[in-house]
């Protein structure tokens, strides 16, 4: 397949998305995938695999100095186009919006670079999709936690049940129109202000 | 009050301030607007959500609306100025190992350009390997100012040493860890490279050209000519702040205002720095620079068209863009008086008269036309002597040429 000669550079701080761009690239086909962390090594290695498409992320502030470099290449006959292709406005929006950017030597057939595009976004999309349901899940425990402490409090000091203490957070909550868990959280201050 | 939506990008630099203020202080919401500020990473992003549309408005380096005008850039969207976010706020700082070099060479330290870029060009000569500076984009005020400096300096930029691109938060660190040997960046980078990492503040952005502008209120023209009130509001609200941003009465505050978490992170005691014009140059020993950031006086917010083709100039200059006819209308045209006058136009503030102006012939503060006015300007001098006269604009563009 013609799409396996192309040479493809990612430039991602976070590892664990890197590794997740460049596995879908490998499955679609792509063997010359090369994925960089240190953002310190961005010129040399442009300048050893001179790749044909750059993927990098939004968030790495090295952005202005890959353009910087790629304006210093065109100086020396290597000449670099941004993003897939200027006309293409949903697909450079669709690309911002899942917070990658692609540059693109000249002369490149559109078509093959946009599958990888594509590729690259759906997983950005995939891994920011992870990052917010592991948040989540994390900040339930948190919740939990912070519930089972209160209850133990209510437990201790008034002498309820556990199935007590926790009407008596649920219907304190309703009254004062907010989370549980807020009640629960005040709860744990005070009590811990208050001492042992 | 119903307030209206504003989107604004900004980059962690001193001069973002009048948006933090316009915010801060509620001078966006006496003018009825909510406007959320986004810190981001890198000029290539502001530019690029700018022009998508992610930011109606935000702050931008002030030849970045020509690059994108001019089909410099990606996305190539034509962007306009019509407000400018304040004169100075940038400075050189170089290496402690780099600054030994050249006070060995006669840099004088007391931040001169003449003397401090004669010795640099001594060092240069001499070394056995070429200098590294760093820039903090290709289009930027600092990149021109710095090769600026260095050509009148005798310094050929593209052949003497070697100029990189990095973002001004990382540049201290860079300096710090011998990746770059000096920088040209807006505070509170060049004072956090002085009080972190060993560097020394060579010359600044006020004395190379006085009055200088910087930053630049961009957006999107299509964006603008859909939202006539919005731009008024946005353009009212900078300048109210300026015009409290200049007070020193309120220097303590502002710099506690900045060197919050979501804007600086840096302790206020060195963003405040660039407020009072007190450096620390190095080691300790601290000068007061006159105008070294301007947020308002000397018609600091009006975007000069003529400040527009000075910028151009330096990009024809550096082989960016071929020089024409519409290429510099095009640039001018970035730059619009029209739509800060109109907004103004009910604060009664004073409003130049001329679009355009000539740098370089004023070495004292002097007075220009304007209505509601007259209106008093700082020097504008060039450190090496030159005018510039945009009615001459290509009389100057082939001097510099011949420079090169």
């Amino acid at each position: 397949m013609s799409n396996a000669a192309l040479s493809i550079l990612i430039i991602d701080e976070n590892r664990i998305r890197a590794s997740i761009i460049e596995s879908g690239l490998r499955e679609a086909g792509h063997t010359r995938v090369t994925v960089i962390h240190d953002v310190n090594e961005v010129a040399r290695t442009i300048e050893a695999s001179s790749p044909d498409v750059v993927v990098v992320d939004l968030e790495n502030p090295q952005r202005d100095m890959l353009e910087h470099f790629f304006s210093l290449s065109r100086a020396i006959q290597r000449p670099i186009a941004m993003f897939v292709d200027r006309s293409d406005g949903a697909m450079i929006e669709k690309a911002v919006e899942a917070g990658v950017s692609a540059y693109v030597v000249d002369g490149l057939k559109k078509e093959r670079v946009k599958s990888i595009l594509d590729m690259a976004i759906s997983r950005f999309n995939a891994f920011s999709r992870l990052t917010r349901e592991l948040e989540q899940a994390r900040s339930e425990l948190e919740d939990r936690r912070i519930l089972d402490q209160a209850k133990g409090i209510l437990m201790k000091t008034r002498g309820l049940s556990e199935a007590d203490a926790y009407a008596l957070l649920r219907s304190t909550a309703m009254n004062q129109n907010r989370r549980m868990v807020d009640i629960a959280q005040s709860l744990v201050t005070a009590a811990s202000l208050l001492g042992p | 009050m119903s307030t209206t939506q504003l989107t604004a990008g900004f980059l962690p630099l001193l001069d973002s301030i009048l948006l933090v203020l316009a915010r801060e202080k509620g001078f966006a919401e006496d003018e009825g607007l909510d406007l959320t500020l986004f810190r981001e990473t890198s000029w290539a992003n502001i530019r690029d959500r700018a022009a998508l549309g992610h930011f109606d408005i935000a702050q931008m380096l002030a030849p970045m609306p020509l690059a994108s005008s001019l089909g410099l850039t990606p996305l190539a969207t034509p962007m306009i100025a019509p407000i400018v976010l304040g004169l100075g706020n940038n400075a050189i700082t170089v290496s402690g190992a780099l600054w030994q070099a050249m006070a060995g060479q006669g840099a004088p330290g007391n931040l001169d350009p003449t003397p401090t870029g004669a010795a640099l060009a001594k060092v240069v000569k001499a070394s056995p390997r070429k200098l590294r500076f760093g820039v903090v984009h290709q289009t930027s005020s600092h990149n021109y100012e710095l090769r600026y400096w260095l050509s009148a300096s005798g310094i050929m930029p593209d052949r003497d040493i070697e100029i990189v691109v990095l973002p001004p938060p990382l540049l201290p660190d860079a300096l710090g860890s011998g990746g770059i040997d000096g920088y040209c960046v807006g505070e509170p980078w060049n004072s956090v490279g002085v009080a972190t990492r060993g560097g020394h503040i060579a010359t600044v952005k006020a004395l190379i050209w006085q009055s200088s502008p910087d930053k630049v209120l961009g957006m999107r023209e299509a964006w603008a000519d859909a939202h006539p009130d919005l731009v008024a509001s946005a353009i009212r609200a900078v300048y109210r702040a300026g015009l409290w941003c200049a007070d020193p009465a309120n220097h303590p505050e502002a710099a506690a205002i900045m060197s919050g978490a979501a804007y600086l992170n840096q302790p206020p005691a060195i963003v405040g720095r660039a407020l009072t014009g007190m450096l620390d140059i190095g080691n300790g020993v601290l000068q007061q620079v006159p105008g070294y950031y301007i947020p308002h006086a000397s018609a600091a917010n009006f975007p000069w068209k003529s400040h527009a083709l000075w910028y151009y100039s330096q990009m024809v200059r550096w082989g960016e863009v071929t020089a024409s006819e519409s290429h510099a209308a095009i640039a001018a045209a970035c730059f619009r008086p029209d739509l800060y006058r109109q907004a103004l136009a009910p604060l009664a503030a004073p409003l130049p008269l001329a679009d355009f102006k000539t740098d370089g012939e004023h070495a004292r503060t002097h007075n220009i036309l304007a209505e509601n006015g007259p209106l008093s300007m700082g020097p504008d001098r060039f450190f090496d002597g030159a005018i510039f006269d945009p009615e001459a604009l290509d009389r100057y563009i082939a001097s510099q040429l011949a420079q090169r």
